[in-house]
């Protein structure tokens, strides 16, 4: 594996994003230049091009355990994949009005969700328990004809807990309804063989890769009723329309190929890592606490909520540090609310304000998790000092009748 | 990430003043815990001349809300209470050198907790005037109450109008669709469909349509920038009116409001002012953009 660019930073957002490989990089750029053609032309410039879209998809396919190479339908990222999925169900089955997913589901589907609820389609959220799992009796009794489709992610990205999709498409195929999953955190991180299960649709997403932004997938199961969200041309079968991102697509078939050779160091190295960073923090740090389901979630992810401090202040002080992490604290969003994935799990305003997700990739290092290992307590017990919840020894008693502001 | 002052970062980092006073005579505890923003003031005061000694800060809250808990209690250390009362969230604002549009609400928060604090020093109950409304514009922190209130009480129909009367929907225009929402509930109540293409009333004036003569017109911008000249005089800045050009009201900032990095904000809130009590829209320009265009 070629090392990373030098950098002094420490990157730990790589479910946010992640590094484009240099290997994909190298792959890509002949088709910035020599390999310039529409792969839709007849004449060598397109062909060749052609050619190699077509390998793309076969290193797709490969990793995603597709039956054919053309379940795999290029889009312009996971959320294009998303809406694609879910609008396309429902304009194929027009008398089923029902949608059923999840409440920790990621905006690509929640806010298209909440629209959809506006032209009169029926929404089922499904709520999940204080480790983020679901009801599966809950999601059986809303099975029915009237339901177009579900969509249920198979990682959340900001714990990395995982739903039993498999398992779940198996009860939507024989109750005879359409199943989804965005499984943008999922791929590449897990083993997927979709040949071997009912799933109907899947995005991904290649920036979450380590292939570049602006390149997405729907795989959409051999005779799958759809609808196109893209009209105008041929390509992608007539499926998506528009001139293909040929660079993008053969960085994407390069990185799913890596992301294969790769598959056990998830498991190994970078689970190894994961769980040494956060034995590191929960041993030196008081009151805090991992969220999300810790024995069935990605092996990248680990999602600390540090009680009584906001995360904003955390990442600013990590960052000053060169270490990069994310929070589901509202301030870091721009939504001015917390993540609606802590608070669907229960997790008091207290501590969901100072939830930091850690997410690792196989470029990390174990000298870099040392590193945060003794970067964080410092700056927990700064913050701590600051807090009105906070007293020199520990939280005060009874935080909130200690402290119980106006407005609040 | 946001874009922070040098100053903000320099408060974030170095905090003044961090921790309780010891023996506090005065405390102030605000924020909203769902939006992740608390603070606990606390004062010492001099009982006889009313003089802050001491003032030390507790938060629980983001970088600029750190910031702005240090930099309130700077500003207010050696001032009398009623000194103190007179300080504005944009005050603070000002000494770090601004705070992005989203984070303004850290500088209100500031504010109200000296409110609070004082109050309490006092013996009186301090009540906030706190929308509780989801978030609409993000642009210039509008939320849901907060427009469906004047879009009631002024018998608003357009996006258009709500922006120019609680600015929501002036800047990015991302939320256009939200007011939109708004707008057809509203008018749904009343029985009336929302029309997306309906032109804004010319005169949604307090005065029931009349147009304004041009003598009477002028006077009322007049009127209107007199009334705000007195905030701008206690900054050492201040105001005066060049010229009415149709829509567009030229002025010229003087004083401290020269380069200052809040003077367009000055103009908003000026702008803002003239458009309530005139009843239409006006830009309010600089006087130097009407020599550009000239």
């Amino acid at each position: 594996m070629t090392t990373p660019p030098d950098t002094q930073g420490i990157y730990l957002d790589n479910n946010a994003t992640t590094m484009v490989a240099p290997e994909v990089v190298e792959a890509m750029l002949p088709f910035f230049t020599e390999q310039f053609g529409n792969a839709s032309s007849i004449h060598a410039y397109g062909n060749r091009v052609g050619h190699a879209i077509k390998q793309a998809r076969q290193q797709v396919q490969a990793l995603l355990g597709a039956a054919q190479d053309s379940e795999i339908v290029f889009t312009s990222c996971g959320t294009e994949s998303d809406s694609t999925a879910i609008l396309s169900a429902l304009k194929a089955q027009p008398e089923r009005k029902e949608i059923i997913t999840t409440v920790v589901e990621h905006p690509a589907i929640l806010a298209l969700c909440q629209h959809l609820e506006t032209e009169g389609y029926k929404v089922h959220y499904l709520p999940v328990d204080g480790k983020g799992r679901l009801d599966i009796q809950q999601y059986m009794d809303l099975l029915s004809d009237r339901v177009a489709i579900v969509s249920v992610m198979w990682a959340n990205n900001e714990s990395g807990t995982l739903f039993p999709v498999q398992e779940m498409a198996e009860l939507a195929k024989s109750a005879g309804v359409l199943f989804h999953t965005d499984a943008v955190q999922a791929v590449g991180k897990l083993p997927i063989d979709l040949k071997d299960t009912a799933i109907d649709m899947l995005s991904l997403s290649g920036h979450k890769l380590h292939a570049p932004k602006g390149i997405g997938v729907l795989y959409l199961r051999r005779n799958t009723r759809f609808r196109p969200l893209l009209r105008g041309g041929h390509q992608e079968r007539g499926r998506r329309a528009g001139t293909e991102n040929s660079a993008s697509i053969v960085g994407l078939g390069k990185a799913c190929e890596m992301a294969m050779e790769h598959m056990d160091d998830e498991k190994t190295t970078v689970r190894a890592m994961r769980d040494r960073l956060e034995r590191g923090i929960l041993a030196a740090v008081p009151n805090c606490f991992v969220t999300g389901d810790p024995t069935n979630r990605l092996p990248n992810t680990s999602n600390i909520a540090f009680e009584y401090i906001e995360g904003e202040a955390i990442l600013l002080l990590l960052n000053k540090l060169g270490i990069a992490a994310s929070s589901g604290s509202a301030c870091t969003s721009g939504s001015l609310e917390p993540s609606h994935v802590m608070r669907a799990m229960g997790i008091p305003f207290t501590a969901a304000h100072g939830t930091t997700r850690f997410s690792l990739s196989r470029y990390n290092r174990m000298e870099e998790i040392d590193r945060v290992i003794e970067a964080v307590p410092p700056i927990v017990a700064k913050l701590r000092k600051l807090s009105p919840y906070w007293s020199d020894t520990g939280p005060v008693s009874d935080p909130a009748a200690a402290f119980a502001p106006a407005y609040a | 990430m946001w874009d922070y002052s040098e100053k903000v970062q320099e408060h974030f980092f170095n905090p003044r003043n961090a921790g309780a006073v010891a023996d506090a005579n005065a405390t102030g505890d605000v924020g909203s815990l769902s939006c992740g923003d608390a603070l606990r003031l606390t004062l010492k005061v001099d009982p006889q001349s009313e003089v802050i000694l001491d003032a030390g800060f507790q938060t629980f809250g983001c970088g600029s809300a750190i910031a702005s808990s240090s930099a309130l209690t700077e500003i207010i250390k050696g001032m009398t209470l009623n000194e103190a009362l007179e300080v504005t969230n944009q005050d603070i604002a000002d000494y770090l050198d601004g705070l992005p549009a989203e984070k303004m609400h850290c500088s209100v928060m500031g504010r109200e907790a000296l409110q609070a604090a004082i109050a309490n020093y006092r013996g009186e109950e301090w009540k906030d005037d706190h929308e509780e409304g989801a978030l609409v514009c993000k642009c210039f922190a509008v939320d849901a109450v907060l427009i469906e209130n004047t879009i009631r009480s002024n018998g608003l129909s357009t996006v258009e109008e709500v922006a120019n009367y609680t600015k929501a929907g002036g800047g990015c225009s991302a939320c256009h669709e939200g007011v939109e929402a708004i707008l057809s509930r509203v008018l749904a109540e009343q029985g009336k469909a929302f029309d997306p293409y309906a032109k804004a009333p010319e005169a949604a004036s307090p005065e029931g349509g009349r147009k304004l003569g041009n003598l009477e017109r002028i006077r009322r911008i007049e009127r209107s920038i007199e009334a705000i000249r007195p905030n701008l005089q206690r900054d050492h800045g201040d105001v005066e009116l060049i010229d009415i050009d149709g829509k567009n009201v030229y002025v010229n900032m003087t004083g401290a409001c020269v380069g200052c990095q809040m003077a367009s904000t000055t103009l908003d809130g000026i702008q803002q002012r003239i458009v309530e009590d005139l009843g239409e829209f006006v830009r309010v320009l600089p006087a130097k953009a009407m020599r550009k265009s000239a």
